[in-house]
């Protein structure tokens, strides 16, 4: 009996989970411009993306964000994760509490925040500025990733290579690096998802000329919907799923 | 120069030269692009708001007094009132979905947690969307209700507050499932056993044993939807069509179109408050539940 009730309850959140996604993608092919009746399958609305300049170059804005500031973050998290681990030093646990502060704190706060700080430096809004921003958000969860990594951390091994002669950079590279690449990788996933996905804190911090792709949809979101909104968010839903699909194939047969 | 020589020897002493170097990049980037713009909300607090839109360097508790207005301090109330239902539909909805997963399911665990998370791999902006598609006067829900019931006058749901509560429950339901599925399914399921060997009623064991051993998920689940709902912006924005006004709403029309940047700073202070506080007495409270009852 309560299993049958449990069993209901998941099919309830499975199909309002999917409803809206199998919506979006139905009404990508609907040849009717404005209302949910289906009249008839079209490629009409992709055909017009393709034409679309706009929406390709906010792809690449996004794109050049992501890659920047994930690259920038997880170079610094890393470092900041391995000093957390390995060293005591003074004030270690407020610098702890600070790492977490930009995941607690509302991205709108972040956003309108970082606004403001680059109105009073002078600080054109362009690209490096929404970079700027991703960066400051990102170190937070590849610190936190890295570090969960470096827990689990049999230290012997690098005394081994210490012992054997290598010295510390050396055995960083052969030794540290390869055992916590995993979380090195998880972090990076995460922060370069983290940006792509990101639209308040992008919204605040771009400039003219430089929207990434969701700040670009919500401009047009804010004309009216159309068709061709759901033939990208349907592209972009299937780039995603293949992309995880991808990452897991890869971590399934380098099986760790 | 006398402070100076004592503050490099408390460096040299207390820090390593790699702890410096493995440091810097995150304190340097974290001050002055996270710390610095955060206490800058604080001063821009106090200025106000000049006549072309631009901000007059004063010192005034002029945008707090503004706060105490009925008006803003409803708006802080619903936006506090609408997380924390959404929160509660997230673990009502959570719960048995994860207890399920965790208590009966061994051959679909894997897939039936993946489930959930698919669909949040699109952006939130569009997954929000999604919903217009579907609630609008013209949308899915509409046209199927109108199908299965010709009588029936469709409801109008989308620029509703049903609406924003829709996409917000929508937009965390994962955040609230998988932390409660990772306690649930540590626990031992001997102390289940225990429970009803020794005379336990089954509803007695989950309210004494399960319910309480799955309190931190619980938690974590809580503090993951409230906190990002409390401040939402876009689900209020586009399912609730701006009629509806929401503390994000609010705080971002400050700086996107009414141009009074000391107002907004004021609202933002408050707002992280709100988050802040929360999260330590829902942290705080709890702990305390869970010391208590042990």
């Amino acid at each position: 009996m309560i299993k049958r009730v449990l069993q209901l309850n998941v099919i309830l959140v499975l199909a309002f989970l999917y409803a809206p996604v199998i919506a979006l993608v139905v009404f990508s092919f609907n040849a009717a411009e404005h209302t949910a009746v289906w009249e008839g399958f079209t490629f009409d609305w992709y055909a017009k993306l393709l034409g679309n300049r706009d929406l390709w170059r906010a792809c690449l804005v996004s794109l050049i964000v992501a890659g920047f500031s994930t690259f920038i973050a997880t170079v610094i998290g890393t470092m900041a994760a391995l000093a957390i681990e390995r060293y005591q030093f003074p004030l270690r646990s407020v610098f702890m509490q600070v790492i977490f502060l930009p995941i607690i704190v509302p991205d709108i706060v972040m956003g309108i925040a970082l606004l403001m700080f680059y109105a009073q430096a002078h600080i054109p809004l362009g690209i490096a500025s929404i970079i700027i921003a991703h960066v400051a958000f990102n170190i937070s969860y590849v610190t936190i990733i890295v570090r969960a990594r470096l827990q689990g951390f049999d230290r012997s091994m690098e005394e081994a290579a210490l012992d054997l002669g290598a010295n510390e950079w050396r055995t960083f590279r052969s030794i540290t690096l390869p055992l916590i690449a995993p979380g090195v990788v998880g972090g990076a996933l995460l922060a370069f998802t983290l940006s792509i996905d990101d639209f308040v804190i992008s919204f605040f911090t771009a400039g003219v000329g430089y929207t990434t792709l969701p700040v670009h949809i919500y401009s047009k979101l804010k004309f009216g919907i159309t068709p061709e909104i759901n033939a990208i968010s349907t592209l972009l839903l299937f780039n995603s799923i293949a992309l995880v699909v991808l990452a897991m194939r890869k971590a399934v047969v380098s099986g760790r | 120069m006398k402070a100076w020589y004592r503050f490099n020897r408390f460096f040299r002493e207390n820090f390593d030269n790699r702890v410096l170097i493995l440091l810097f990049p995150a304190l340097f980037w974290l001050v002055l692009f996270f710390l610095v713009p955060i206490a800058s909300i604080l001063i821009y607090s106090f200025a106000e708001r000049g006549t072309y839109g631009g901000v007059d360097w004063t010192l005034t508790p002029g945008n707090y007094r503004r706060l105490l207005d009925p008006l803003y301090l409803g708006i802080l109330w619903r936006s506090i009132v609408t997380a924390a239902v959404s929160t509660v539909v997230c673990l009502i909805l959570g719960y048995p979905f994860a207890y399920y997963v965790a208590r009966y399911q061994y051959r679909w665990r894997t897939v039936l947690l993946l489930l959930v998370v698919v669909p949040f791999w699109t952006n939130f902006l569009i997954r929000t969307y999604a919903w217009i598609v579907i609630l609008r006067a013209e949308g899915v829900l509409n046209k199927l209700l109108v199908a299965l019931f010709p009588d029936i006058t469709p409801p109008e749901l989308l620029y509703t507050p049903v609406a924003v509560h829709i996409g917000l429950i929508y937009g965390y339901l994962p955040f609230m499932i998988l932390p409660l599925y990772a306690s649930l399914e540590q626990i031992d399921g001997a102390l289940i056993d225990a429970a009803k060997d020794l005379g336990a009623k089954p509803w007695r064991a989950f309210l004494n044993v399960t319910l309480p051993l799955s309190l931190p998920g619980v938690v974590a689940g809580s503090v993951l939807v409230f906190i990002p709902t409390v401040g939402a912006f876009i689900t209020p924005d586009l399912l609730g069509g701006g009629k509806v006004n929401y503390i994000g709403n609010v705080i971002a029309r400050q700086f996107k179109t009414a141009r009074d940047w000391p107002f907004g700073s004021a609202l933002s202070f408050l707002l992280m408050g709100v988050v802040l506080v929360g999260t330590v007495v829902y942290f705080r409270s709890m702990r305390g539940e869970r010391s208590s009852g042990q």
